[in-house]
């Protein structure tokens, strides 16, 4: 975007162009995830509302309260804001922007179409949980800047939590990770372009079980129910967020719809095939910037669209998991974490990485040349004799056009380590 | 209006935040004040990796130092003070061996920086920074063994690092392991003595509320009604 701005500028005037282009984003990426917690606080009312047998908010904003969030941000704004005695004030006041810092910066490397990314870092999903990792210390600040016991407890089980299920989730990252060949983001989704086989949870059965792990993980992650023991309200009022009020207070609630939407986000890339939907409209209608502009950036935003689209679907389960199940004890979410969804995680990565050596190609590839292939690596490299060419030369890595076709990837590293093990 | 060259600008918002965090960390009384000093200059220093176009660099060390590192210490802080707040006094010989170390550190890395070329001739300013390259396939080559920057150095001395780096990742790793399964037997000692030394007293600390999750556990499976601690 800032080159295509430059272009429209005087070259002695780029800097403008750059700062335009810098703010422009910056501010479009700040309304998607502010209109995300709007809409997923009136999504979460109107759930709950249905599931407990109530009708929700019906007043503000015709039938079906569409402007429920606007007048509960209203509310919020005019209540009192409350500092304890017993609080750090700087590192008080601090905490709930740097959650919400944490969470925001997710979307800097969340892609939301082909070309719809703010930066197409080549580590995005690396980076994706590295950012999302910094949630901790901003929480274990506010619990401990509160002052208050109940705040403490909050924010040490969260970090305890969200630590361990750390592991897991970067565990199971790993494996679309693999079987794309890239930790870009963007790169992972295109790879899945087609039609619903080509998403990755279809793969193969250790792919669907890493989903599922992920999903779990991704729900102890975001501290959501049943998992919410860091503000569970039958223990400890709000835990982290006992003493906080007003702004601050709705800071701490916009940041965790934030990453509900950037790690649902993450699984539609990773697994769902990102904003390549079940059908291929934008292929079928052939809105691809090969056939212009206007019909790639349509394509774009059908994209971005499908992609929202499949977020919200995740956030809809995730509520749904809110209210009908109850929460668990501190003790069984370690347990669940340590005994079941780390072993499980691993188990699906050696499965994966075991199924992707039996068969690189995919189950029907392989079937179809039974008769003519000697060994998986074997075959792997006679088929494409330019392997040892491009391992001679991997500057010519992801972004060059020899390798951005679909089913090459995948075997880079496959290939890379048969070559190192033949003492190459 | 003269041009702003939003990299220099970047840069020294950089540097100025991770020179005066690191500051703060000395002179701040307030340990978890200190902590959170520490975190904005380690991120600050991310910051700086990004802006040198070090994108995998940046994102590990918002991972490993701003998250990791910082949760563990400020666990730590917060299990071995006494009150909440607590505040830190160092003596004068703290601060002496504080000074002549830094000191010696501070001149040994200026010799180092100053050393590099490309200090005695900056870049012309209006030339604008190359853009961001992608690093992380390079780095993840160079850990198998293809190191892609060394590739076109006909001599094979200069091709160092091409028998890649995964003997001394595995044997680090292996070795943090030893380290957690010490550090898990050394704990679980020391609780099992402190169990059958003093009872519940104890129990109203916070280190000891905070191991709810194993203390508890025969406790649970006889009355699952019972409720833990300190709720």
């Amino acid at each position: 975007m800032a080159d295509h701005l430059a272009n429209w500028f005087h070259p002695s005037l780029d800097w403008l162009a750059y700062t335009i282009a810098g703010a422009a984003g910056a501010a479009l990426l700040l309304v998607v995830a502010l209109m995300v917690a709007a809409v997923s606080m009136w999504l979460e009312r109107k759930i709950s509302a249905r599931i407990q047998d109530r009708l929700g908010p019906t007043r503000v904003g015709g039938r079906y309260g569409w402007l429920q969030p606007l007048a509960d941000g209203l509310k919020v704004l005019g209540k009192e804001d409350i500092i304890p005695a017993q609080a750090d004030k700087l590192l008080f006041r601090a905490a709930p922007y740097l959650a919400y810092a944490a969470a925001f910066c997710t979307y800097m490397v969340l892609p939301f179409s082909g070309r719809w990314v703010a930066l197409p870092l080549d580590s995005a999903v690396f980076m994706f949980l590295a950012v999302a990792s910094l949630e901790v210390p901003a929480i274990i600040l506010a619990g401990y800047a509160s002052g208050s016991k109940y705040s403490l407890f909050g924010a040490m089980r969260e970090a305890a939590q969200v630590v361990s299920y750390e592991i897991p989730l970067a565990l199971c990252v790993v494996i679309p990770v693999m079987l794309a060949g890239t930790l870009s983001l963007s790169e992972i989704a295109e790879q899945q372009r087609g039609w619903l086989t080509s998403w990755l949870v279809f793969r193969n059965p250790f792919v669907c079980g890493a989903f599922f792990v992920f999903g779990i993980c991704a729900l102890a992650h975001t501290n959501r129910a049943p998992f919410d023991l860091p503000e569970a309200e039958s223990e400890l009022v709000a835990g982290f967020m006992t003493e906080y009020s007003g702004f601050r207070w709705v800071v701490f609630f916009m940041a965790e719809y934030a990453a509900m939407f950037a790690i649902c986000g993450l699984g539609a890339i990773l697994f769902l095939g990102g904003w390549n939907g079940p059908i291929p409209l934008t292929d079928l209608l052939g809105l691809r910037y090969d056939a212009g502009p206007l019909a790639g950036w349509l394509g774009d935003a059908l994209g971005a669209i499908n992609f929202i689209f499949k977020c919200f679907l995740g956030i809809t389960c995730m509520i749904w998991m809110r209210w009908t199940l109850p929460r668990l004890r501190i003790d069984q979410v370690m347990s669940l974490c340590l005994k079941y969804c780390i072993p499980l995680a691993t188990l699906m990565l050696a499965g994966c990485m075991l199924w992707q050596y039996a068969m690189p190609g995919g189950v029907v590839h392989t079937v179809g040349n039974a008769g003519h292939s000697h060994s998986p690596v074997a075959e792997c490299t006679q088929h494409r004799p330019h392997a040892q060419r491009r391992l001679s030369n991997p500057l010519s890595g992801p972004g060059a056009p020899e390798n951005s076709s679909l089913r090459q990837q995948p075997r880079l590293l496959l290939e890379a380590t048969s070559v190192l093990l033949r003492g190459n | 209006m003269e041009a702003i060259n939003w990299h220099s600008v970047f840069f020294y918002l950089f540097a100025a935040l991770a020179c005066g965090a690191a500051a703060a960390v000395v002179l701040c009384g307030n340990i978890v004040r200190m902590a959170f000093a520490l975190v904005a200059a380690l991120g600050a220093v991310a910051g700086l990796f990004f802006l040198a176009g070090a994108d995998f660099l940046g994102a590990l060390q918002l991972l490993v130092y701003v998250g990791g590192t910082m949760v563990l210490l400020v666990f730590g802080v917060m299990l071995t003070s006494h009150s909440p707040l607590f505040a830190l006094r160092s003596g004068a010989g703290h601060w002496i061996a504080a000074v002549v170390i830094g000191a010696c550190l501070l001149t040994v890395l200026l010799r180092a920086a100053l050393a590099a070329n490309a200090w005695a001739s900056p870049p012309p300013p209006q030339q604008l920074p190359p853009r961001l390259q992608p690093t992380t396939s390079q780095i993840g080559l160079a850990l198998l063994g293809v190191r892609t920057d060394k590739l076109d150095r006909p001599d094979p001395v200069l091709q160092k690092g091409m028998c890649g780096y995964l003997l001394p990742f595995e044997i680090a790793s292996v070795h943090l392991l030893v380290v957690l399964i010490g550090a898990m037997f050394l704990a679980r000692t020391k609780r099992r003595m402190a169990a059958t030394g003093s009872g519940s007293n104890s129990s109203q600390s916070i280190p000891r509320q905070l191991e709810i999750g194993n203390a508890n556990r025969p406790h649970d499976a006889q009355n699952p009604t019972c409720t833990p601690p300190g709720e």
